[in-house]
């Protein structure tokens, strides 16, 4: 029966003190020094939904064969682009083949386990990389600038190989209008957070999880771990009560470390929660949103081989961390106020999409050539091999260094270039089985950065084109942990 | 087999302006200034000159595309003119087309002229580089400047030598310092004060671990240069200056996207050097160069070039540059006028700012920095990045 094959997930290697918001701007709304506490992970400038979802579907695929992939299901709230789809930025960057399934699912913070289900739910033996992300804007001085926070989960289904058989699931639609946004809008607007802490987490949610007990004549002590997307702590106590769980029932939110990731939300404590479950163990996953989502899935024995994959997941990448103690970077990095930039920050050259397109692969999956004749990989593609002592025409294949690992042949922190975040770190970048490609780095900062030191890549947004509403991806370097 | 074009060539008359930021100068108040010092210079007229080159960079912010804002400013009647841009080699590009022409025997003189406008953008620095690479240049090129693209070849080399940042940066800013003693000998330079090596090491980090003082001043003005087939220089003057050797070396693209390169030098200089070196029939250049104006766009170039140039051995170039060898009173002097560094860098002038500074001190009539007895004067100059460069050596000597 199909299930989940693979897990992964990303959180970014910002994280932010939220008593660094109310330093700022608890003079304003005092009643935020309830929220005040903890941290919360955030994007870096060249960040979003779509990039991150691509790193966290990386970290789930591990070395899983891509063409075998049938498709990409992406949720986020988040998303980049209202029109191209977002969904598809992922399968192109995880290099998956032309003839795939693409979909974007958003409008809601359900919209991750809507996904989850529409791949699960009479999936045959159909592959699925199904992917959430979010980069919520808040307003300054509200409280979900406190809560928010940023990452990415994805999961691989399947028939083969299952670590988490899909048993079943029960859906609730309402329009319960808690947060609203309308498409011309950059912040959402908000209802009495009382009203949604009694009349929704605390009623919506129960009928979706009492819904799937009734359909699946299970009883809530049934489940080993619950996944209650429930940001909001104070709702949490209620709501347990409701459904009836135990307290060492109930799946961290990770509000403390994380913060709500929205559409992610429910799909990364899914994956902390199957980082330590055991064989047999029964995890009941909701969703909360226009309604609310409730599904479960038993965890087979293929859990235990499956930890030795290498994958950072969740704990993985809440030990890889660098602290942002600056508000104000905070609001660049968002793009929340006006800065001066320069001429040379405002100077940005239209993006031909027909280029774009004809490079295909090169840019969105840092895909070269190697040299049939010597073997020599090179970036971008190239018809006569770039090797000095080769030289050979037309003897190329396709190779894709966004996998390869490299070090970093040499590196500056360049104060000149128009950066969002100075200096520009940049280098040559050797790669392990050859090639080389002279790429920014990102998620480093100059002091760390060494000759020789190990690099991976990571999909990552290169600029930013607002006037043209376009962005463009590329793969930077980061430092290998 | 080619013979090169070593004696085929003489320069009889050059100009070159005041360098600097010249607020209240435009393109063609420059090129007309150059243009008329070397007219005056070679005895010539104007229906003299058969051809044109005109060597100029930046088009975007200065004098737009074309050889049309060079004939229509000078009002040259209705000869061959042509615009060439080969990054920074674009000022010694055109001398190499004006050479060319006249020892292939097509004409008999030509001119060759290099402008640049750089202080039009708003900002400090080059303009930015948004099509340097044509329209993927935003998709897949880091986000760099020149600066950074060559303090690159700063980390590779101390990392490759063993050298810790201040020991680098210590023979960086000699070799700068020395450039700005030398620019207060030189009237028309832009930078003309001296600078403490304590002071270029403690200046503000430009592209780690290059810092202000480490970076060449980004100027305007032009330069002119007349040639003519080597045996009619003596009808124009008694004291011309004769072409040696004049090399380009373009790469093949290898140091981007091969492993083979250490990132530590420039493969165009050394070959475009060898080329050279050659075609002129030097087979020792520590002993046979008399002084250089190389391409000292950053310090670490200056440093790099010493060696490519076969001048310092691999990795002893900061023995040398401390030892004295390079400075004004040393064995090969370097950047007499101050270079790059303080004379100024207008891109498509640089070249021929080069040839005029050699073809001075050639002549003796170099004033206060002049060269004791010079035979054979080198410029060189480097285009784009370590990494991705077009570079031209040029060699010239006072007699046949």
């Amino acid at each position: 029966m199909a299930g989940i094959t693979s897990y992964g997930a990303y959180i970014p290697w910002y994280r932010m003190k939220r008593s660094i918001i109310f330093e700022q701007l608890g003079w304003f709304n005092p009643g935020n020094a309830a929220v005040a506490r903890g941290e919360k992970a955030v994007a870096n400038h060249d960040e979003d939904s779509v990039t991150m979802a691509v790193a966290a579907a990386l970290d789930c695929l591990g070395n899983a064969p891509r063409e075998r992939i049938d498709g990409v299901y992406l949720a986020s709230t988040s998303f980049p682009f209202a029109q191209r789809q977002n969904a598809v930025i992922v399968s192109q960057g995880l290099d998956l083949p032309r003839g795939v399934r693409t979909a974007d699912f958003g409008g809601s913070t359900k919209a991750g386990t809507s996904a989850l289900i529409a791949a699960l739910d009479g999936a045959g033996d159909r592959r699925l990389m199904v992917c959430a992300g979010e980069n919520r804007l808040a307003k300054p001085g509200s409280s979900q600038e406190h809560t928010y926070g940023d990452g990415a989960a994805a999961f691989l289904t399947g028939d083969e190989n299952v670590i988490a058989e899909f048993k079943g699931s029960y859906s609730v639609s309402a329009d319960f209008i808690d947060f609203r946004r309308s498409q011309e809008e950059q912040f959402s607007h908000g209802w009495e957070e009382r009203w949604i802490r009694d009349e929704g987490y605390a009623r919506i949610i129960p009928q979706a999880v009492t819904g799937l007990l009734d359909r699946c004549s299970l009883k809530i002590s049934d489940f080993a771990k619950v996944v209650l997307a429930c940001p909001a702590a104070g709702a949490m106590k209620g709501l347990m009560r409701a459904i009836g769980a135990a307290p060492e029932q109930v799946q961290d939110t990770m509000m403390d470390t994380i913060g709500d990731t929205g559409a992610a939300l429910p799909l990364m404590m899914l994956a902390a929660a199957l980082e330590e479950a055991g064989a047999g163990d029964r995890i009941l996953v909701v969703g909360y949103g226009s309604g609310s989502d409730a599904l479960w899935f038993e965890v087979t024995p293929a859990i235990e081989g499956f930890r030795t994959g290498g994958r950072k997941g969740i704990a993985g990448h809440l030990a890889r961390r660098n602290n942002l103690s600056v508000y104000g970077k905070y609001l660049v990095f968002r793009n929340l106020i006006p800065l001066e930039v320069g001429i040379r920050g405002e100077e940005i050259t239209p993006t031909a999409m027909s280029s774009l397109w004809r490079d295909g692969n090169a840019i969105s999956a840092l895909v070269g050539s190697r040299c049939r004749v010597c073997g020599t990989p090179q970036f971008p593609k190239e018809r006569i091999c770039v090797n000095p002592d080769c030289g050979a025409a037309d003897d190329m294949e396709e190779y894709r260094f966004s996998d390869k690992r490299g070090t970093l042949a040499s590196y500056t922190g360049d104060n000149l270039a128009f950066s969002w975040d100075p200096p520009q770190i940049y280098g040559l970048v050797d790669f392990e089985e050859g090639g080389r490609i002279l790429l920014d780095l990102t998620d480093c900062s100059l002091d760390a950065v060494r000759v020789k030191m190990p690099v991976i890549m990571s999909f990552r947004r290169k600029y930013a084109d607002p006037r043209r509403g376009y962005y463009g991806y590329f793969w930077k370097a980061v430092p290998a942990l | 087999m080619a013979q090169g074009i070593k004696n085929e060539v003489a320069i009889i008359g050059m100009g070159c302006t005041t360098f600097g930021e010249l607020w209240d100068k435009s393109a063609s108040d420059l090129m007309v200034d150059a243009f008329q010092e070397a007219i005056e210079d070679a005895g010539i007229e104007k229906k003299d000159i058969d051809a044109a080159w005109f060597g100029t960079c930046f088009d975007e912010v200065n004098v737009g595309k074309s050889a049309l804002s060079l004939t229509k400013t000078l009002k040259l009647p209705f000869i061959p003119a042509t615009r060439v841009e080969n990054f920074c080699a674009s000022g010694t590009e055109s001398f190499r087309g004006a050479c060319y022409a006249v020892a292939s025997g097509a004409c008999d003189i030509a001119l060759a002229l290099g402008v640049e406008k750089l202080k039009d953008t708003g900002y400090g620095g080059l303009p930015d580089f948004g099509n340097l690479l044509g329209s993927q240049n935003r998709a897949i090129f880091a986000n760099l400047t020149a600066p950074g693209g060559f303090a690159m070849m700063a980390t590779a080399y101390f990392d490759k030598y063993g050298l810790s940042p201040e020991e680098g940066k210590r023979a960086l800013a000699h070799i700068s310092s020395k450039s700005h003693h030398n620019g207060t000998l030189s009237p028309k330079a832009h930078l003309r004060n001296e600078v403490s090596i304590e002071k270029i090491m403690n200046a503000p980090i430009i592209a780690w671990p290059l810092g202000l003082f480490d970076c060449c001043g980004v100027s305007d003005g032009a330069a002119c240069a007349i040639v003519c087939r080597a045996n009619r220089a003596t009808e124009f003057r008694k004291d011309p200056i004769y072409v040696k050797g004049l090399q380009i070396a373009v790469t093949s693209g290898e140091e981007m996207a091969h492993q083979k390169w250490d990132g530590t030098h420039v493969i165009p200089t050394y070959r475009a050097g060898c080329a050279a070196f050659k075609e002129a029939g030097i087979t020792n250049p520590r002993e046979e160069i008399s002084m250089m104006e190389v391409h000292d766009c950053f310090s670490i170039t200056e440093l790099s070039t010493y060696e490519d140039l076969q001048i310092s051995p691999r990795g002893k170039a900061v023995d040398d540059i401390e030892a004295g060898f390079f400075d004004l009173d040393g064995t090969i002097p370097c950047q007499t006028d101050g270079g790059l560094k303080c004379f100024g860098h207008p891109i498509g002038a640089s070249g021929i700012r080069m040839i005029y500074e050699e073809y001075k001190q050639l002549q003796g009539k170099a004033g206060e920095r002049q060269v004791e007895n010079p035979r054979i004067g080198l410029t060189h100059n480097l285009g784009g990045f370590p990494c991705m460069s077009v570079v031209s050596v040029a060699l010239f000597g006072n007699t046949l």
